[in-house]
């Protein structure tokens, strides 16, 4: 599914990731932690195609595609999903146009037809009953006025309406409350399937409560410094980086 | 040239050929002429009977002759024409270009082929323009109850529902005709909302216009139907001046769409019209306009100078003036659609969506002139530029004496596109009753790389991307429009700022 290789890259001419290795299998859940500034969010980034970082080195294969060489809109029209840590406001532009417009650009890419906006709103209210979500969100403007919680809720929504292949959670529990956080973990774990890989990114071990992964990853200084299963992420919660962080160094 | 208006009249004027064998050759030329960098900039050959450039009193006689105008239009026109030889051309306008040369511009330009009883006579090359430009008559007069005046260069050659709208008793036709067959009405309203004295280029237009549409709605009377006129300048070197005039008597209501695109040309087209709407007690105008001229190539040469004077009085208590328009195309916009609120209770609205690229320049905006009691004013400008574009926003609320409990309320956005274009706004408020309620509002924003990122991270391209981001911003304006406007309107701007990022 996503084979990263000694991947580098740097923003503002500083190098964040400094030879990140990853390989991440069809329906497997990993999950990325790690203290403040170690990489996490530049690495969502990298693999989502944000202008502004700069790869020095390294690859990442997609499905056996070079990522690195794609523009954003066609590593998501191949199933790359970015859940935003800040979901960004678009004033004006309706929620379910926008919907509308980026599953048709999807289906578009794979030479679908497109859905009519009767089709669409029948798999919208599908899907909303997967999620068990209601659809307040989707007759206002893109993220406009939206608390923290109901901007993640709209990205699962979002994820469920373009069902990628492999979703980039990029801390998906900052900001939210305990409630929330276990509407959208819900949500993640209603679309969790053999056929679609997770990187779940984030901070702390509480979200993992929710969302169970199959692998945990320690990030720190650019590098992937230790790997295992879920367990990991129970003795990071309670003994913190900073014991990993130093045996690495040492 | 010599000749007095009077010799003019009485002597052989007409002496254009009426040939008309090329047909064939123009389809044949047809083909690669499409093949322009403006989608709809293409050339339709079609035989014009054309006047050789230059303005005098001669010139203005013979148009009045081919129109065949009574004597009292004529000297209105000369009048006109006197006045405006000492008038200035106005400077104050944020725009630059090089002066003009009245002289080396043709004043007038008619199809060949005219008084078609149906849209069978019509010349099919014209029929064809028309279906590029997605606008076919065919389907326009099967489609929701639009009737199409259609303007073609200056003459009108096709006109339809006329037998509905006479029906309902409503006036639907070019003004030379109106001039001819309800002296009455013009000779009542014509130049009493915009004087030929009020500018440069109303004064101008008086003198030489050649077309445009007349409207009369009777009193108690709603138009059955959405009148609509599309316009298009399609003879090079041929000023354009449109004349339109738009009477809502008592108690009625009317909804009239403007939409115009231009073929691509070298020389500078200059386009001066005049708009004039009059809504008389408890009347309602609604005035829609979608202008896509031709804005000029990359470097901004050829394309349409937009000087136009479009104004509404609001002459009757609780009446109503809605101007909504949707201007992306020309080199320069020179254009303030405005509301005279002259009747107690009046409403003035402008609702404005100005897109500037390339090097295209627009000074628009609106004026509100409160003058009855509690008459309300709303302006809503969208001002949007891309690479070199500039635009300006100008506005005039001005509350009278009299005018006990006006309300105005204001909202200016501007939006940016890249880091070379700029907008302007200059709000000019005058208050004189302190009962006056006023409200402005105004912002300046860029499309940010966070929204673009977003958008693109969900699968779509930059360029729909930009185009949904700038549709959102406008949102407030497209939803006044008509329906079936707000959908060309969607796509025109996207259209419009195609390749305009990066």
């Amino acid at each position: 599914m996503l084979s990263v290789k000694g991947l580098k890259a740097e923003v503002d001419e500083k190098e964040i990731l400094k030879g990140l290795d990853l390989d991440v299998g069809a329906g497997e859940v990993h999950a990325i932690m790690g203290p403040n500034g170690s990489g996490k969010s530049t690495l969502a980034h990298v693999l989502s195609g944000r202008e502004g970082y700069e790869v020095t080195g390294g690859s990442v294969s997609f499905e056996g595609k070079d990522l690195l060489d794609l523009d954003p809109e066609e590593r998501a029209c191949l199933g790359l999903f970015l859940a935003f840590q800040y979901p960004v406001e678009l004033p004006g532009v309706n929620n379910t146009y926008f919907l509308k417009a980026a599953l048709n650009a999807k289906r578009k890419y794979h030479g679908e037809e497109e859905l009519d906006a009767v089709s669409f709103m029948r798999l919208m209210k599908e899907r909303l009953k997967v999620l068990h979500l209601d659809d307040s969100l989707l007759k206002r403007p893109v993220n406009v006025g939206f608390s923290g919680g109901e901007k993640k809720r709209n990205e699962i929504f979002q994820m469920a309406l373009l069902e990628p292949k492999l979703a980039i959670l990029d801390e998906t529990d900052s900001g939210l409350d305990i409630d929330a956080l276990r509407v959208v973990a819900n949500g993640v774990n209603a679309l969790r399937g053999p056929e679609r890989s997770m990187i779940v990114v984030t901070h702390y071990q509480r979200l993992l409560d929710y969302i169970e992964p199959d692998y945990v990853h320690v990030l720190a200084k650019g590098r992937i410094i230790r790997s295992g299963g879920k367990e990991l992420a129970l003795e990071l919660e309670e003994k913190g980086y900073g014991w990993i962080v130093d045996e690495a160094a040492a | 040239m010599s000749a007095t208006p009077d010799d003019v009249l009485t002597g052989e004027a007409n002496t254009a050929a009426q040939t008309s064998s090329k047909a064939a050759e123009a389809e044949a030329e047809y083909g690669h002429l499409v093949k322009s960098e403006y989608e709809h900039g293409f050339v339709t050959d079609i035989e014009s009977d054309t006047l050789p450039p230059g303005l005098d009193e001669s010139v203005i006689a013979t148009i009045s002759q081919r129109k065949g105008e009574p004597r009292w239009m004529l000297d209105w026109r000369l009048a006109a024409y006197r006045k405006w030889l000492d008038m200035p051309t106005p400077k104050w306008a944020a725009v630059h270009y090089p002066p003009i040369d009245y002289q080396s511009i043709s004043y007038f330009s008619a199809p060949k082929k005219q008084e078609l009883e149906s849209l069978d006579e019509v010349d099919p090359a014209l029929l064809e323009t028309y279906e590029k430009l997605g606008i076919p008559i065919e389907e326009q007069k099967a489609l929701a109850g639009v009737a199409v005046d259609a303007v073609f260069d200056s003459v009108s050659v096709a006109t339809t529902f006329r037998e509905k709208l006479s029906e309902a008793g409503v006036i639907f036709c070019a003004i030379s005709e109106a001039v001819q067959e309800y002296p009455e009405l013009v000779q009542k309203y014509l130049g009493t909302v915009v004087p030929p004295t009020d500018n440069y280029y109303t004064g101008l237009n008086s003198a030489v216009f050649t077309d445009g549409t007349f409207v009369y709605v009777p009193k108690n009377t709603r138009c059955p139907m959405e009148l609509s006129t599309y316009f298009r300048i399609n003879e090079a070197k041929t000023g354009q001046f449109e004349r339109t005039l738009i009477v809502a008597d008592e108690g009625s209501y009317v909804s009239y769409l403007e939409g115009c695109t231009a073929p691509q040309r070298d020389e500078n087209q200059l386009h001066a019209a005049v708009v004039e709407l009059i809504a008389l007690e408890n009347a309602e105008i609604k005035y829609s306009t979608v202008q896509n001229w031709y804005p000029g190539d990359e470097e901004g040469r050829g394309g349409i100078y937009n000087f136009v004077t479009k104004r509404g009085d609001c002459r009757g208590d609780n009446s109503k003036i809605s101007w909504t328009q949707v201007e992306t195309g020309s080199a320069i916009t020179w254009k303030y659609p405005s509301c005279i609120l002259r009747g107690d209770n009046s409403v003035g609205e402008f609702y404005s969506v100005a897109v500037t690229k390339g090097k295209q320049q627009a000074d628009t905006g609106t004026k509100m002139i409160h003058l009855g009691k509690n008459t309300r004013s709303t302006i809503v400008s969208k001002g949007i530029s891309a690479q070199q574009g500039i635009q300006s926003y100008r506005g005039l609320v001005r509350i009278a004496g009299k005018a006990e409990g006006a309300r105005n309320h204001t909202q200016c956005d501007s939006l940016l596109i890249g880091d070379k274009c700029a907008a302007n706004t200059f709000p000019y408020i005058e208050v004189k009753n302190p009962s006056a309620q006023m409200e402005h509002e105004a912002t300046t924003s860029k499309i940010s790389d966070d929204q673009l990122f977003y958008c693109r991270s969900r699968g779509l391209t930059e360029e729909d991307a930009v185009s949904m981001i700038v549709n959102g911003f406008c949102k407030e304006v497209f939803n006044e429009l008509p329906m079936e406007f707000a959908v060309e309107a969607q796509k025109l701007l996207s259209i419009s700022l195609e390749g305009a990022v990066g």
